[in-house]
């Protein structure tokens, strides 16, 4: 298995010289999922934002595909990478299928391919074209807009899928439909996939290995029988209190 | 004299028209340039906030003695009406984009879109209702402050208004002051159905 995403040594510390993520080394294979769990200000966010250059490391190197992401032109990196977040951020004065058809239309594809594209992602996330695609972002529901949100990510058919806390919004039995799905899809997909999350449950749902981030460390990562097992407070911690 | 006005009127027009439009092309990016720089957010406000203190005869007076823009006649009048219009439609473009949900821009960035790209696609179509706002305060504003263009000699229905202060004659002051009246109001619908369909869905 080759590390598509690769942390090595990575920390980010602020200009204040405030720490925010220190010393992350964690490989995620190709086609693997990876969740990303911790409590809020753990570093999990911070993470995530340094794959896509959201964010640059102040130490150390995280590599995409083999290329440290420094190197990397942010643009071309960001259109071959899905990124889902919490609120969503759809863009309000765009139809449904115009924002799964974004990045697409971005990297300018013919208008009949991206047609087709965001035809068949809308299906995959139960969201048909003919009854959703003219529909603007503020006619769904919270858990219709992250399923675009999800389909928009896929658009340009990205390797690398990241995640942060797509379904935290969302209310449990929803939350619960969304990550059976997401399962499911992946099964399919095999993307390479990084999904940060507070909640244990969602994590053993969702992901083949869980990592575990307090105060910008990482302290455990294993598959979540390995970490079941574990003794480590802070996991225990999040056992106790998320199943 | 229903000549004169519908002249005077046309010009007045023109006056607002003009002013508003080069504020426009000043202050767009003027606000746009303040969101990516904002250490120059304070300088830039404001700069084109004091210009709006100014009462607005004596900034017509002040602007007459000043070389290449001043003297006598239209040109000073719209430099002034465009200072004067400036501020609103600045202010308005740095809150209409600031107002941009976080989230959004967060998505669009993490999409790939470059600084253009986010500008062009995301921030300025979603300021757009907020940005004509302006637009329609400054235009608004601007009909009314023009009428003292005729006090410089810059003609307007503010002629009128002038005269009849002048000779004491209500019905000459009306001649100006009414059509003036109408017109901002007819500006100011016009502009708010233009702002409501380029407003925010929903």
């Amino acid at each position: 298995m080759t590390a598509f995403v690769q942390f090595a040594g990575a920390g980010l510390a602020l200009a204040n010289g405030r720490t925010i993520l220190a010393d992350l080394s964690l490989a995620v294979a190709e086609g693997e999922t990876v969740a990303l769990i911790g409590r809020s200000g753990s570093g999990k966010t911070t993470a995530l934002k340094l794959v896509n250059a959201l964010l640059l490391p102040t130490s150390g190197i995280v590599r995409v595909a083999g290329t440290p992401t420094r190197d990397w032109d942010p643009i071309r990196l960001r259109r071959r990478t899905g990124y889902v977040i919490q609120d969503v951020g759809l863009l309000p004065h765009l139809s449904v299928a115009r924002n799964v058809g974004l990045v697409p239309e971005l990297e300018g594809w013919p208008a009949e391919r991206i047609a087709a594209r965001v035809a068949e992602l809308l299906e995959l996330v139960g969201l048909p074209f003919a009854d959703y695609g003219a529909r603007r972002p503020h006619e769904l529901s919270g858990g219709q807009r992250q399923r675009v949100g999800v389909a928009r990510a896929l658009a340009a058919d990205p390797p690398l899928l990241l995640l942060d806390e797509p379904f935290g919004a969302l209310d449990p039995i929803t939350r619960a439909d969304l990550q059976r799905e997401f399962r499911a899809l992946q099964a399919r997909l095999r993307k390479t996939a990084i999904f940060v999350t507070h909640d244990m449950r969602e994590a053993r749902r969702v992901a083949d290995r869980i990592a575990l981030l307090s105060g910008g460390r990482l302290l455990a990562s294993g598959t979540p029988d390995e970490l079941v097992a574990s003794d480590e407070p802070e996991l225990r911690a999040f056992l106790e209190a998320g199943g | 004299m229903t000549y004169e006005v519908a002249q005077e009127t046309a010009w007045h027009v023109v006056l607002v028209a003009v002013s508003v439009g080069i504020a426009v092309a000043i202050g767009l990016p003027l606000g746009i340039l303040v969101t990516r720089r904002p250490a120059w957010s304070r300088w830039v406000l404001g700069a084109v906030g004091v210009v709006q203190t100014i009462p607005s005869l004596a900034l017509f007076g002040l602007l007459i003695p000043v070389p290449f823009i001043g003297g006598i006649g239209p040109r000073t009048a719209l430099v002034a009406l465009t200072l004067y219009a400036l501020l609103p439609i600045v202010r308005n473009t740095v809150t209409g984009i600031a107002g941009v949900d976080p989230a959004v821009r967060e998505a669009a960035r993490g999409m790939g879109m470059t600084d253009r790209q986010l500008l062009l696609r995301v921030e300025l179509p979603l300021a757009a209702g907020v940005i004509l706002a302006g637009v329609r305060v400054a235009t608004v504003v601007g009909i009314g402050v023009a009428t003292i263009a005729a006090a410089i000699g810059a003609g307007g229905l503010g002629v009128f208004i002038f005269r009849g202060v002048a000779m004491v004659d209500g019905r000459t002051i009306l001649a100006g002051a009414v059509p003036a009246a109408v017109l901002a109001l007819l500006a100011d619908a016009a502009l708010g159905v233009l702002e409501r369909r380029v407003g925010p869905p929903g």
